[in-house]
């Protein structure tokens, strides 16, 4: 096979695999407009009924928790969420699978430029997410992951893409392997938290009463459930995040002589550590626990994507591999 | 409570003393901390979108040249000088300051919990997480469940306590290497600090730019630029000279995507140590060479055309080569001649050097590809005094030509001189010649016609051993703070009318998603070695 060949097979491949988390994407939705629905029919608290009714916020809603009792509805099945998995998998197996044929066409690991780094940090976010579920059910995030993975690959390959081209001397270490991949891992971890953030905001806002078309939210984990979890994966990707940004110094202190010069992106790095180790002292401080921190976790995300596209493509610095 | 003045309320005066225990409270306090954390991440934006001394410091030139209105203002600021300001050193000399006021009593509290035995059970342990009660196992009596507990837990890594009351029971905790942990990060990140800030005071920086055949001597007055630490001495410069032998760019030829691409570079130099064998070695971008003690990186490199000037007497007033500075990735380069010794006029001359000459349709030149394969240099000249007698410093690779006169290029009636490698041309008005001297005279093409440079980076910094070495338990206290769970256990024997229950529960110190599995884990081992 050529060099040209491998290329047209991963973007076929890479083609494939958005479509099939379009149709993932969509059952993903469809399962959350369903638990939507569900909850119209089933409130899971009189208390929450009391609410919503008290609250006098249109008389359709009220009207359909009078009735609700009625309907007991123990276990919804949940076809549509298990159908948009499978989906996920089918449609991440594809991903990779793009992603290493152009890891072959290069000659080199696949995440030496924007596009390719779109690709393989899409790639890695999905597959956190699956492999996450082993662990714990966050499937209702389905929606917000393979959105997100969608997004990222359709930018890089419309907006970022370019040829395959060999590594310049600079990018010629195996700390490319290391401190990118260890970067994208940090980076995986830090969506999930941030998608289990914006649940867990959304769920404190349903839980207060103060919204009523949140009612979804109830066949979710509570706030706090939501919150540990959150915590939990970010805890772990600010670990990933600290070895990116020692790997990083040990490279440069290899490859420039000095190991760390507040170069634009890794003054970005360093905002992002701030950041994150900020968000895990809040949840022992006082008065910072709960949306507080789920907002700079928030916070901490955005600075993230910040750092791949803004300063990637508009900031002068050393690490200009956009190849664009 | 902070101090109030005008409420009504008669507060006691506090003194010197009371407001300096108000302002260290204030600071340790976990509110500020985090305040100061964040504020020290909003701090440090700033130096990502203005260009900074340290790491562009032509950049900052260019900045002030092109905003001449704020550009003044944010200097004042030391907004080009973000890392070094005062407001971003007060933030985190603050933060260090507060976290040092957390760290050592915490410190201290826990020498004291790591010699204490656990605390004494509760009383009531069903409203404690993971909380159990089971009937103890036939045959089976209050002191033994309790011993068997201990036991149970003590291979489990707990320290144990046992205690009598109302029921026997067993205290039980374990997890203070996760306090150690958080205690050993932040003391190490203090380390990092010391390290960075005391030890980068000892090193220096040094760059040096290195034409093909020429020496560099580890000196003072032979780098190009240099930037000592507060600590430096001359004795910090081993003793050791490099020659360049030659410099290899190699360029990508068969992918049509990437043509012309630089795909390595190579700096094969010699060295000589005192009191050593010449050794030959080569640079890399990625691989310094490492001599005496110190790392010699390649950072850069270009094309140094070497110029021979005759004047209007005929004399040679200069001969040289002279590094051009390379525009983009084809290598257009441009670079400076300055000749002061020409008679009866000073010249100077802006050079344009494109390795693969193209013209264009306007007449102008451009580089096509950066190897050498159509090498033309392009002079515009000016004669009168170059200012170099007053002894103020000049950049060698920049002309003002502020009151001097151009005799050749695109303002005057000779168009610019247009050299290629071997050839020599008259000056206009007869001042003199110059001449491009050809490298490889000898060769059937051009393709080393040109002597290349190298920009050699040195800069020891003898602080990163001891960075590295507080990162690294940074890291190591990090995972240990984060991942082990600090918990308390508690078993306890409780006798009713004659049957004995054994109840189990746990408390979480910190974080601990996996209490109650642990609870439950304890509980099953326990009945186990009972009925065993």
């Amino acid at each position: 096979m050529t060099v040209a060949d491998l290329v047209s097979y991963s973007l076929v491949a890479i083609y494939s695999a958005m479509a099939v988390y379009t149709l993932a994407f969509v059952c993903f939705a469809l399962d959350l407009a369903k638990r939507s629905a569900e909850s119209q029919a089933v409130p899971a608290t009189a208390g929450a009924a009391a609410r919503t009714a008290s609250s006098g916020t249109g008389s359709t809603t009220t009207a359909t928790l009078e009735r609700a009792p009625a309907t007991p509805n123990a276990a919804p099945s949940r076809r549509f969420e298990r159908v948009a998995f499978s989906l996920t998998v089918l449609a991440w197996v594809l991903h990779v699978l793009g992603t290493v044929l152009r890891g072959f066409a290069n000659g080199h690991v696949p995440w030496s430029n924007m596009f390719e780094f779109s690709l393989t940090s899409s790639a890695i976010i999905v597959g956190v997410f699956i492999l996450v579920q082993f662990w714990q059910n966050l499937r209702f995030l389905g929606a917000y992951i393979t959105g997100f993975g969608l997004l990222l690959l359709g930018v890089g390959t419309v907006n970022f893409y370019v040829d395959v081209k060999p590594l310049p001397p600079a990018l010629q270490s195996y700390w490319l392997v290391i401190h990118v991949f260890v970067a994208t891992l940090a980076t995986a971890l830090f969506a999930i938290g941030a998608g289990l953030s914006i649940a867990q905001l959304l769920q404190a806002r349903r839980e207060s009463g103060k919204s009523t078309w949140l009612k979804g939210l109830q066949t979710l984990p509570d706030a706090q459930r939501l919150e540990n979890l959150a915590y939990r994966v970010v805890m772990v990707g600010f670990v990933f995040w600290t070895f990116t940004v020692i790997a990083g110094s040990i490279w440069a202190e290899k490859a420039w002589g000095s190991y760390w010069g507040w170069d634009t992106k890794e003054v970005w790095t360093f905002i992002i550590w701030v950041l994150f180790a900020g968000y895990i002292h809040a949840r022992a401080t006082r008065g910072w626990r709960g949306a507080r921190s789920a907002w700079l976790a928030l916070v901490g995300f955005s600075a993230v994507l910040f750092n791949f596209t803004i300063v990637n493509l508009f900031f002068k610095g050393l690490h200009t591999y956009s190849g664009l | 409570m902070p101090p109030r003045r005008d409420d009504g309320v008669t507060q006691p005066t506090l003194g010197l003393v009371g407001y300096l225990r108000f302002f260290w409270r204030q600071l340790t306090n976990m509110r500020t901390a985090l305040f100061l954390l964040l504020l020290l991440a909003i701090a440090a934006v700033p130096g990502s979108l203005v260009p900074q001394r340290s790491s562009d410091p032509n950049g900052v030139v260019q900045y002030l040249r092109d905003n001449p209105g704020l550009a003044p203002v944010l200097d004042a600021m030391q907004f080009f000088d973000v890392y070094t300001s005062v407001w971003f050193s007060s933030i985190y000399l603050l933060l260090f300051i507060s976290l040092i006021g957390c760290v050592v009593p915490r410190t201290l509290h826990h020498l004291r919990a790591l010699r204490a035995k656990p605390p004494k059970t509760p009383a009531r342990l069903e409203r404690l997480a993971g909380f159990i009660s089971q009937p103890a196992p036939a045959g089976t009596d209050a002191a033994g469940a309790v011993e068997a507990a201990r036991q149970v837990l003590r291979g489990a890594g707990y320290r144990v306590q046992l205690f009598d009351g109302p029921s026997l029971s067993v205290s039980a905790e374990r997890g203070y290497a996760r306090e150690t942990g958080n205690l050993v990060f932040h003391t190490a990140l203090i380390g990092v600090l010391i390290a960075v800030g005391i030890g980068g005071g000892f090193g220096y920086a040094g760059q040096k730019v290195v034409v093909e055949g020429q020496t560099f001597v580890n000196v003072l007055g032979s780098y190009d630029s240099f930037n000592p630490g507060r600590f430096f001495t001359d004795a910090a410069l081993a003793p050791y000279r490099l020659v360049l032998k030659k410099f290899t760019a190699v360029y990508e030829e068969k992918n049509l995507d990437a043509y012309g691409q630089a795909i390595d570079y190579r700096a094969d130099v010699t060295a000589y140590r005192p009191q050593q064998r010449a050794q030959a070695d080569a640079i890399k971008v990625n691989e310094p060479l490492s001599i005496s003690g110190t790392n010699v990186y390649l950072l850069g490199n270009g094309y140094a055309p070497r110029i021979t000037v005759r004047d209007g007497h005929g004399n040679v007033a200069f001969t040289d080569s002279v590094p051009f500075l390379p525009q983009d990735t084809n290598l257009t380069s441009i670079g400076v001649i300055k000749v002061p010794d020409a008679l009866p006029k000073q010249i100077g001359m802006i050079g344009f050097f494109y390795p693969t000459a193209k013209e264009l349709n306007t007449g102008a030149f451009t580089s096509i590809h950066p190897d050498l394969r159509a090498p033309v240099l392009s002079l515009r000249v000016y004669t009168g005094d170059l200012g170099l007698g007053n002894g103020e410093p000049k950049s060698v690779y920049e002309l003002n030509t502020d009151g001097l006169t151009e005799v050749a290029g695109a303002g005057t009636d000779t168009p610019a001189l247009k050299l290629k490698p071997g050839q020599t041309v008259s000056l206009p008005g007869g001042i003199g010649t110059v001449t491009f001297e050809n490298m490889d005279p000898a060769a059937a093409d051009e393709t080393r016609s040109v002597s290349r440079f190298a920009s050699l980076d040195i800069h020891p910094d003898p602080s990163q051993q001891w960075v590295f070495v507080f990162v690294v338990l940074a890291v190591i206290g990090l995972l240990a703070g984060l991942f082990i769970p600090r918990r308390r256990v508690w078993v306890k024997a409780v006798e009713t009318d004659g049957v004995i229950s054994i109840e189990y529960a746990g408390l979480a110190r910190g974080e601990d998603p996996g209490l109650e599995a642990a609870v439950a884990d304890i509980a099953r081992r326990h009945i186990k070695r009972l009925t065993s």
